[in-house]
């Protein structure tokens, strides 16, 4: 199908694109990767009287660390990551992970924080937010303010984000040595959207897990941080009794939506299965 | 507020400027505007790759890519690297291995593949299909064009090997 008619716009700063989105309101719309909007445009699925289309502004883009803390800008595209040293040094999880997002001709267009905006329950950068315990730096009309990423991800596609904000950049504070991390996903096709997946950190001390962090994908209305199979782990070294008790403890916190494919029941077992596999990876 | 904004790309090593309007995808623009009908509109929501074509060097989806958009950018179509050649070696092991049917997934598949070969010259089977797996083809299986891609990058890795 072809896309309503539209208007479009592209600042070149971002107090002009706030300026924009003030003047707009509601009946605007931001324009990142437009991986996930035009896509919703063609199918009219939503029908903005303008597209305000933040590209053209050069500061919301790049990688750097400073602080103990990565800095990367919201338009930062999926392959931008990919192809980062400084990811696969100081944030391995998601290098893990980006290659399960999509194919390449879109991890070419793609943001990390358009995916963030979006808030697909199914996508990879939410659930590593969880993980890397990640802030997001989001500016509007009277300045800046900071949300956790734990605090984020309101419910199904819905977010903290306000309609006249803009997402700018995403920290992720460093962690230090003795860290790993897993990534674990299952599609139906490589590039497909996850029926199940997790993100998984921990420190291993003297062979024990400290710091555990496991966050899912595709098991809820919004990615879910496993309090509960966390603290199963905490502290334990691995073993057959510990992933059990992780996987038991699963069965209270996902609250899985079923689909064509997959049941509710399926995607827990899912999940469970793919705990196994992370522990295993990050005790190995 | 603007519906229509003039736009000027460098369209296969051309430039051109157009006014077009904001609603129209990259893929319309070359059809309709430009008569450059390589590029195929297949599922126009990111899902087949029959669009894919490159903006400033990239593969990308051409049905997700809003043509005024491309201000300032530079757009390569399966008719530009037919016509420089670059696609030359590709498009010939498609043919010797029959890696087409209908042809309607034919140059997206193209530009895949040679973004492929730039991009992962050491690729194996199983790596050329998760490449590809963007691209759908309902007619031949995929069998043949793994075949094709995989003869392209073996003759290259000849080639580099001697020299
Ligand atoms: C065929 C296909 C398969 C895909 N598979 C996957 C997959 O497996 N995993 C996955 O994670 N994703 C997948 N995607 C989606 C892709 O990752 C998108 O790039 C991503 O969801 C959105 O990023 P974008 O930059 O393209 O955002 P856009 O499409 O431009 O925007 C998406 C939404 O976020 C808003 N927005 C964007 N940036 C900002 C910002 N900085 N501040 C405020 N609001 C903003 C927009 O207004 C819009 O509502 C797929 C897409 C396609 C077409
Ligand atoms: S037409 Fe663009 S991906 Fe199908
Ligand atoms: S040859 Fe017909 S779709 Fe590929």
């Amino acid at each position: 199908m072809k896309a309503p008619k539209f208007a479009y716009a592209k600042p070149a700063t971002l107090p002009a694109a706030l300026a924009l989105l003030d003047q707009h309101g509601e009946e605007a719309k931001v324009l990142a990767g437009g991986q996930s909007l035009v896509a919703t445009l063609n199918m009219r699925l939503s029908s903005p009287a303008i597209l305000i289309d933040i590209t053209g502004i050069a500061a919301l883009s790049g990688i750097s660390t400073a602080n103990g803390k990565v800095r990367i800008g919201a338009l930062t595209r999926h392959c931008d990551i990919e192809r980062s040293a400084e990811i696969a040094k100081s944030v391995p999880l998601l290098a893990q992970a980006v290659g399960q997002i999509a194919h390449a001709a879109i991890r070419n267009a793609g943001t990390l924080g358009g995916s963030i905006a979006f808030a697909d329950p199914a996508a990879e950068w939410p659930a590593c937010m969880l993980a890397v315990d990640a802030e997001f730096i989001i500016a509007g009309k009277s300045g800046e303010r900071r949300v956790q990423a734990r605090d984020f991800f309101k419910g199904l596609y819905t977010t903290a984000l306000q309609p006249k904000e803009i997402l700018v950049a995403i920290e992720i504070p460093l962690l230090g040595a003795g860290y790993r991390s897993a990534f674990l996903e299952l599609a139906r096709r490589h590039g497909d959207y996850a029926i199940a997946g997790v993100a998984a950190i921990a420190k291993l001390d003297a062979g024990k897990f400290r710091d555990v962090r496991l966050a899912y994908l595709g098991v809820g209305a919004t990615p879910i941080l496993a309090k509960g199979a966390m603290a199963a782990i905490e502290g334990n070294a691995y073993s057959a009794e510990v992933v059990a008790a992780a996987q038991q403890a699963l069965g209270r916190e996902l609250d899985p939506i079923g689909d064509l494919y997959s049941a509710p029941p399926t995607k827990t077992h899912l999940a469970r299965v793919l705990t196994g596999r992370a522990l295993a990876a990050i005790a190995a | 507020m603007d519906y229509e904004i003039e736009t000027t790309m460098t369209l296969n090593g051309t430039q051109v400027t157009r006014r077009i309007a904001a609603r129209t995808h990259l893929v319309d623009f070359l059809r309709e505007e430009m008569g450059l009908t390589g590029s195929h509109a297949g599922c126009e929501h990111g899902v087949c790759g029959a669009c894919t074509l490159r903006v400033n060097g990239d593969i990308v989806r051409g049905c997700l890519t809003l043509a005024v958009a491309c201000n300032g950018k530079t757009i390569d179509t399966i008719e530009g690297v037919s016509d420089s050649g670059e696609a030359a070696e590709m498009q010939h092991a498609f043919h010797e291995r029959n890696a087409l049917q209908c042809g309607f997934c034919t140059p997206g598949m193209i530009m895949c593949a040679i973004d492929l070969v730039k991009n992962k010259p050491a690729a194996k089977r199983e790596e050329i299909r998760e490449y590809i797996s963007g691209n759908y083809c309902r007619c031949t299986g995929y069998h043949a064009i793994v075949d094709a891609i995989e003869a392209v990058l073996i003759s290259k890795q000849r080639l580099g090997g001697k020299s």
